[in-house]
């Protein structure tokens, strides 16, 4: 059987997809998130509730939102509210994952989205934080989806817009966010990547289908940790890409 | 209670809630018409220097017919709460924008505002606060409430919190570190929604946003609507109202109103439109002539309806599915 051939940007979403479990919550962003979500939606998880940023809960993702607030985010959903009720969901403790994006990571996995360089003279000014920081505050297991490389894995963040792990061990729960919460993966389009339980520092679980260790340790800007046995994650299979292509992004907005 | 750390952002607008209980005693309760024009609206009630909001999130039901009067009337000094991509956007672009509580300013799909980058490099948006949406929502539940303050756990261990106005302090119930964050209470709010009666009492179809919040810690109320309606069906069904009519000082017809913006169920998104922007906002010539030919060169927004058209104003609708 020939393998399928697949471009960076599916291996990511499939990556992504697959960390999302049925019968779960996730507060799912703009961009490939909501990829993720629609195309695990119609391969393994049918009861996934998506929560989109300023009301929908519940969409069916048969048409690919291209907005967080736009009609496609509550198509067919249970539940259309606004942004208070979604925000203080996670602050109860409804929301299980959250998925994030951003500029910049550090070793906790801390996110940067509002500046590169100086506050005051910004290199770039970025979006900023919108509810990035508030998925990162509240939301149980956050999972930030990035491009893999030095200028954005890197030691010191221009800016913390989105709490990770912040300093370390204990670092969380001392800063007065809720116990129990925090990065859980990192998506990137080299590897996957968790967090070691103890020293809460980033950790290489396993390299996208023909990535060498190697070449993720030399596109990360800090010491990175490997797990005891480094994974090599299985390409998308015949069915993810169909779907993906057929399904999740008809009108090929992304892929 | 013990205040351990400040954030470093100014305070932009006072969280005075006395004020604002004063203000809302003086306020009308008559049932009186409101219906009043773009212009005679802005004129009225939007003044330089104002601090004002558009309740939107991203480019749903954006009050774009208000925001592109306050542009041609060319009111100055504004100082503004940005949740926004296109109607910020724009109003910076005119150079209306002094100061700035901050949470997202950006083209979502299309990427980082061009825009912003050049106003703070030109001197003209002279202050940042940074914020977090879910900080945004809870300050206007603040005001909402008449409390000068509120707690919550956003923020916490971020820079997001050191340049924000908030404060850390030590929750005298548990002992735990938390964020305070203070009521913003708007010189203006302006929604757009679905429907309104002449007095103000609104109806919104779809996700809410922050419409319910703002419009309850907005000093004075615009809405503009897609189409207004008789009170009997506000009556009829005065579970829908999210905004009732004591809340409202002026009341706008605005079809198409939210365009380039989508209205859920009644028109879509202007991609095409949305893409333009991103491009030519890119150089300050091009953005100039985009302001000229959108706004400056129009009249109001009936010039600005016939210049996209009937034909993409009709397409437009037709891209709504049927349900």
């Amino acid at each position: 059987m020939s393998k399928p051939t697949y471009n960076p940007n599916e291996m990511l979403i499939c990556t992504a997809s697959r960390l999302m479990t049925d019968n779960s919550t996730a507060f799912i962003g703009t961009g490939i998130p909501m990829l993720a979500a629609s195309l695990a939606q119609k391969m393994h998880a049918p009861n996934l509730t998506t929560i989109f940023e300023f009301g929908g809960m519940g969409a069916i993702l048969d048409d690919l939102p291209v907005a967080v607030g736009g009609r496609r985010t509550f198509h067919k959903a249970l539940s259309a509210a606004g942004i208070l009720d979604v925000i203080e969901a996670a602050g109860r403790g409804f929301i299980e994952y959250g998925f994030l994006g951003g500029a910049q990571i550090d070793p906790y996995g801390n996110l940067n989205s509002t500046v590169i360089g100086d506050f005051y003279k910004p290199k770039v000014r970025l979006p900023g934080s919108g509810g990035g920081n508030d998925v990162g505050s509240h939301c149980w297991q956050t999972i930030a989806i990035m491009r893999h490389d030095k200028r954005r894995f890197i030691p010191k963040l221009d800016f913390r817009t989105t709490p990770g792990y912040l300093t370390g061990p204990g670092a969380r729960e001392a800063a007065g966010l809720p116990p129990g919460t925090g990065p859980y993966r990192v998506v990137t389009n080299l590897a996957l990547l968790g967090f070691h339980p103890e020293s809460k520092r980033m950790m290489l679980l396993a390299t996208q289908p023909g990535v060498s260790v190697e070449e993720v340790l030399n596109n990360t800007g800090f010491e990175l940790l490997l797990a005891d046995e480094v994974e090599e994650n299985p390409p998308p299979n015949e069915e993810e890409l169909r779907i993906l292509r057929e399904e999740v992004d008809k009108e090929k907005f992304y892929i | 209670m013990e205040i351990i750390k400040s954030g470093i952002g100014e305070l932009l607008q006072p969280p005075d809630v006395n004020a604002f209980r004063d203000w809302n005693r003086n306020k009308s309760k008559s049932l009186i018409d409101k219906r009043m024009t773009e212009a005679e609206v802005v004129k009225r009630f939007i003044h330089e220097g104002d601090y004002i909001g558009t309740e939107l999130y991203g480019t749903v039901r954006c009050p774009m017919s208000i925001v592109n009067e306050i542009i041609r009337q060319d009111i100055k000094n504004l100082r503004l709460v940005g949740q926004g991509v296109y109607e910020s956007d724009v109003l910076l672009a005119a150079g209306l924008v002094k100061e700035m509580d901050f949470t997202y300013i950006g083209l979502e799909l299309y990427g980082i505002s061009h825009v912003i980058r050049r106003e703070i490099d030109a001197g003209r948006v002279e202050k940042i606060v940074e914020w977090s949406n879910g900080a945004l929502v809870w300050r206007f539940k603040a005001a909402a409430m008449g409390v000068p303050f509120i707690p919550v756990r956003s923020m916490l261990g971020t820079d997001t919190f050191k340049y924000s106005a908030a404060k850390l302090v030590e929750c005298p119930y548990t002992g735990d570190p938390i964020a305070l964050v203070p009521a913003l209470i708007l010189d203006v709010g302006i929604i757009h929604v679905h429907r309104a009666d002449k007095y103000g009492n609104c109806q919104i179809d779809g996700i809410t946003g922050f419409a319910y919040e703002m419009s309850r810690a907005s000093k004075t109320l615009i809405v503009s609507a897609e189409e207004i309606i008789p009170t009997e069906e506000i009556r009829r069904q005065p579970d829908r109202t999210i905004i009732p009519y004591y809340l409202v000082d002026a009341v706008v017809h605005a079809p198409f109103g939210s365009h380039p913006g989508e209205m859920c169920y009644l028109y879509e998104r202007d991609e095409e439109h949305i893409q333009h922007w991103a491009e030519v906002s890119k150089k300050p010539e091009t953005t100039q002539e985009y302001l000229e030919k959108y706004i400056y060169n129009l009249k109001d927004h009936q010039e600005y309806l016939e210049l996209i058209g009937e034909e993409r104003l009709r397409e437009l609708r037709e891209m709504v599915p049927c349900s």
